[in-house]
């Protein structure tokens, strides 16, 4: 390998609580880029994908470590980057030309070599014709070329891609990516390497040529491997398919060992957690754990997840969570890439509607740490109610805000769901839920 | 939830926009050229008489034929004002925005200054201005300008820092990853991105500075008697001289003036605008406004464009890039900068307490009879100003319901109300009171009539634009389940408008307590109309000369409109916010 463009050295982003508790949003990371690859950094939603693209970039600081182009670190230097963002970040007030003209603008460079760039970046990603337009007059993937162009049109060294196609429509996107790859392999980009940050496993192991996986809470390198197919590659090819069912394998069953397909990867160790963490819970909704449990029921509890996302065209971004929600619950385990239905999970598909929120109470009591605490609480107290920043107390010590409100809402969502309690939004507080029938809850969880 | 604008008036565009069909191109360009000549004609004749020796009372004519010129210098202080409320809200906001330490105490002080009855300032200011520019009638007038500034500037302060403050971060990651530069940031992204919010929020800024204008461009001071020849002065002279056919002239120009700023200014900015608007897809019924379609064809104006505005843009922004490129990136402030920060922070804290101090040492010397005066104005002021928020809503919601609910009578009802709704209250304060003392209603119940005249506007529309938003699924839903009558209005009609209401309340409440200065006292004909009040005691003491009753009445209404904020508007915003926000 030549010497890499990018080396990240411990790269590290944590967040400082008001009680001086730090919240870990990326653990220590080594990270080398280097030039003539398509690098592609998967992981599931929230889990600092896109800090660690920023970070790379220089758009923001690490919380320590350090970050060097070629070698030189980035405070004395603007490196030569690009970004293409998920919501294409085009200025609605200007045309498409001025809009891939301002970066060359901001480097100072004259009206006619302007210009002539510009038209160029246009031209090459197929939006001749357009150059007059405002971008609310574009379509989705229209406008993400715009986004293109403008990157393109700067030269930069590395291309980064914030998660470019996942605001696309399938068949947009799925163009869009072909374009890409043809721009690439056949050298019309100057760039000498792109970073794509994607949540698509897909669409990582059609486009890079080197895959990089995180794992959450925090961040670290699950895997990173070469993905040993010559491109154009078919998504049906048995190598294919191999390779999405092992980054499939590292993403659903985070504590096993894998090891990837192809003998020139890399493995990663897996880095035990090396204290007891708080549980998180999954951000998945009562609704959506139901229905998969029925769809399971269906079809023999037991199912390959890959086949099971590509049936119901889901992303693993929305599935892993239902996933791990079905699983922590007791509903469900997870075996080699197979989700396969627990008894107590056979029990709950098969209930009526309130014999399912008696199961779900059982289950979540037994599994999910905060229920449970909130239901102790409810119980000991004289007047059975807590206000609600009592929840955000006690989770404001274990994540960073973000994920609070996210923790607290899925808490909420589950406690309703199952009676555990009840809640009343002009005190702003817990209450005990009295069972004397069904109809004295409300029916849906505020959102 | 959309917003929703309130549709402006359309009375003139069927005839004007048959007119650029007469001559395809060269009207416009006709036009442009008389408009510059026009503006240099007025330069002399202003630069004449401001600069002249200072008149205190000027004789103002009743001629309708002296209409024009006095529209015109009202309009020019206006102007002057508004370009200068401009510029200091987009330093303010944009400072507010990006000093983190600033913006803790700038924004508080923002919507402590949004309380501050601007009428009261209005001796101090004249009185300093007067000193500032000796023997010339520029002093005068700037006192005006300053007192209309004080009243326009904050709403959009705080409307270009929450512009500031709502970039979308990516967008921001993309100015930051190209290397734009601070003034490219500025004119390629956070001042377009402000302009609609700067845009809606002049137009309600211009409106009351007509009606702070007409209050002050006549007005006594103990023996002294400040007249700026201008709209407001016309109309109260002829009111005072009981002249009924001047004061039609005078109120028929007012409202000329208005169609007509919002036909050549308001309507094209807006329709201009639309280019700013933050949306991914194009809106069906764009505005549109025949004035800009014109002004885009004028050749004259697209040569300047391209000859000077451009090649003169182009070369700030090299130089600014070059600037930008020779800064390393992250450089860290020089202790330099940090110690003269500090030293500008102490300053100004040290001279704050002496003021807090001066002031405390002033209203001390206040007499019981006068604290006594404080405290039943204030109750009386209150009643007053809520009774006016209570009449206004009791006519205002049923007939803004019943406006919002039709579209046909929308269609009427609605250009009819802008206009009403335009005419600066404080220009039909002597109308009114001619007739009140015609009729022989004293000042007590009369004060009630101008502060309604004031504010029963805003609660109008924000009701029409609530019953407007409320979906039609919903009543749809009540019809099939014959919800009538009574619960209707309970279940759906209130608790739709609810959100409207509470804005057109707040407005209208602060508005109230400002124009009680000018309601609850007045100069008539040579006598003092007055009733008790906060107001009048604010008046009286700036006729009197008593500055510390002058001053303790301002600080005791500023509390009043803050407190009022904190403890009622802002809760019923909130439950508005939480409750009663309707959500897809």
């Amino acid at each position: 390998m030549t010497d890499p463009i990018i080396q990240a050295r411990a790269v590290e982003k944590f967040y400082v609580q008001p009680g001086g508790k730090q919240i870990e949003v990326i653990a220590p990371i080594d990270l080398d880029v280097a030039g003539g690859q398509i690098i592609a950094l998967l992981g599931p939603s929230g889990c600092g994908k896109s800090t660690l693209l920023r970070i790379l970039s220089g758009l923001s600081q690490p919380s320590s470590g350090s970050v060097l182009w070629h070698g030189k670190p980035l405070a004395q230097q603007q490196p030569s980057a690009a970004i293409v963002f998920q919501s294409f970040a085009l200025f609605p007030w200007l045309t498409v030309l001025e809009n891939v003209e301002a970066p060359l603008e901001a480097h100072g460079m004259g009206a006619v070599e302007r210009r002539k760039r510009a038209l160029k970046a246009v031209d090459t990603v197929g939006l001749d014709g357009f150059e007059t337009a405002y971008p609310k007059e574009l379509s989705g993937g229209m406008k993400q070329r715009v986004g293109f162009a403008r990157a393109l049109a700067v030269e930069p060294e590395v291309l980064f891609m914030d998660e470019p196609f996942s605001a696309l429509d399938v068949l947009t996107a799925e163009s869009l990516r072909n374009e890409l790859l043809e721009l690439w392999l056949s050298k019309k980009m100057s760039s000498s390497a792109i970073f794509l940050v994607t949540h698509n496993i897909e669409e990582a192991v059609l486009l890079a040529d080197r895959v990089i996986v995180l794992g959450k809470n925090p961040a670290r390198v699950r895997a990173d491997f070469q993905v040993d197919i010559p491109q154009w590659r078919d998504r049906k090819a048995a190598r294919f398919v191999e390779y999405v069912d092992y980054v499939y394998r590292v993403m659903t069953e985070p504590e096993a060992d894998h090891v990837p397909p192809g003998s020139v990867a890399t493995t990663i160790p897996t880095i035990k957690a090396t204290r007891q963490k708080y549980q998180m819970l999954p951000h998945a909704r009562v609704g959506g754990i139901t229905g998969l449990l029925e769809l399971l029921a269906d079809r023999g509890d037991r199912e390959d997840i890959y086949r099971l996302s590509d049936q119901l065209v889901m992303d693993v971004e929305d599935l892993l969570p239902i996933l791990e929600g079905c699983v922590l619950l007791g509903f469900a385990t997870l075996k080699e890439g197979d989700v396969e239905t627990t008894p107590d999970g056979k029990r709950f598909a098969e209930a009526d509607i309130q014999d399912r929120k008696n199961l779900f109470r059982e289950a979540a009591l037994k599994h999910v740490v905060i229920l449970l605490q909130i239901d102790n609480i409810l119980h000991a107290k004289s007047d059975h109610s807590i206000p609600e920043e009592f929840f955000h107390d006690i989770l404001d010590d274990h994540f960073s805000e973000d994920e609070v409100e996210r923790q607290f809402s899925t808490a909420m969502n589950w406690g309703r769901y199952a009676e555990i309690f009840d809640y009343d939004p002009e005190t702003h507080r817990l209450l005990l839920a009295e069972h004397l029938d069904g109809n004295s809850h409300p029916a849906a969880a505020r959102p | 939830m959309k917003t929703r604008e309130t549709p402006r008036p359309n009375l003139l565009r069927p005839l004007w926009s048959v007119l650029p069909r007469l001559s395809v191109s060269r009207l416009p360009d006709l036009l442009m050229f008389s408009a510059a000549l026009a503006l240099f004609y007025g330069t002399v004749v202003v630069g004449k008489t401001w600069l002249g020796p200072f008149t205190p009372s000027v004789e103002i004519s009743r001629s309708p034929f002296a209409l024009p010129i006095y529209a015109g210098y009202s309009l020019l202080r206006i102007t002057v004002a508004y370009v200068l409320s401009l510029l200091f809200a987009l330093v303010y906001g944009y400072i507010a925005a990006y000093n983190s330490r600033a913006e803790k105490f700038m924004i508080p002080l923002l919507d402590v200054l949004q309380s501050i009855p601007v009428l009261s300032f209005l001796p101090g200011v004249m009185l300093a201005m007067v000193a500032l520019f000796p023997g010339r009638q520029l002093g005068v007038e700037a006192g005006a300008i300053l007192l209309i500034f004080t009243g326009q500037v904050w709403n959009m302060a705080f409307s270009f820092y929450a512009s500031l403050k709502s970039i979308p971060r990516e967008m921001r990651e993309a100015a930051k990853i190209y290397g734009f530069s601070k003034w490219q940031r500025f004119v390629q992204m956070e001042l377009p991105y402000g302009t609609i919010g700067l845009v809606w929020n002049s137009m309600m800024s211009v409106a009351g500075g007509w009606f702070f204008l007409m209050a002050c461009e006549m007005f006594v001071l103990g023996e002294r008697d400040f007249r700026l020849p201008g709209l407001g002065s016309y109309l109260q002279t002829a009111a005072s001289a009981g002249d009924t056919s001047s004061l039609l002239w005078g109120l028929a120009t007012m409202i000329a003036v208005i169609v007509l700023l919002d036909q050549v200014v308001w309507r094209p900015v807006i329709a201009w605008a639309e280019k700013f608007k933050f949306e991914q897809v194009e809106s069906a019924d764009a505005p549109e406004s025949w004035f800009l379609n014109w002004v885009r064809h004028s050749r004259g104006l697209r040569r300047i464009q391209k000859k000077v505005v451009r090649p003169v843009g182009e070369s700030v922004m090299a130089h600014f890039a070059r600037q930008h490129a020779r800064v390393a990136p992250p450089a860290r402030s020089k202790p330099v900068v940090v110690w003269t920060g500090r030293l500008l922070g102490a300053t100004v804290l040290l001279l704050v307490m002496y003021a807090v101090v001066r002031v405390v040492g002033m209203i001390s010397t206040l007499r019981i009879m006068e604290l006594r005066e404080l405290g039943w104005g204030l109750i009386a002021t209150f009643l007053r100003v809520n009774l006016a928020l209570m009449i206004g809503a009791a006519w205002t919601i049923p007939a803004g319901v019943a406006i919002g609910l039709s579209p046909r009578l929308a269609r009427i009802a609605q250009p009819l109300a802008q206009i009403a709704a335009s005419v600066p209250a404080t220009a039909l304060f002597p109308v009114v009171l001619l007739l009140l003392i015609r009729i022989g209603g004293g000042l007590g119940m009369g004060s009630i009539v101008l502060l309604l005249l004031g504010t029963q506007w805003y609660i109008l529309f924000n009701v029409i634009a609530g019953a407007i938003a409320i979906p039609s699924d919903l009543k749809e839903a009540a019809s099939i389940f014959g919800i009538d009558g009574w619960i209707r209005w309970r279940k759906l009609i209130l608790p739709g408008i609810f959100p409207y209401l509470v804005t057109g309340l707040v407005t209208a409440s602060g508005g109230a307590w400002n124009a009680s200065i000018v309601a609850e006292y007045f100069h008539f004909k040579g006598h003092i109309y007055f009733t008790p009040g906060l107001g009048s005691t604010i008046s009286h003491a700036t006729d009197s000369g008593n500055s510390q009753l002058l001053l303790a009445a301002t600080i005791l209404m500023a509390a009043a409109v803050v407190t009022v904020n904190r403890l009622v508007w802002r809760r019923m915003y909130a439950l508005a916010e939480s409750r009663y926000k309707m959500e897809g």
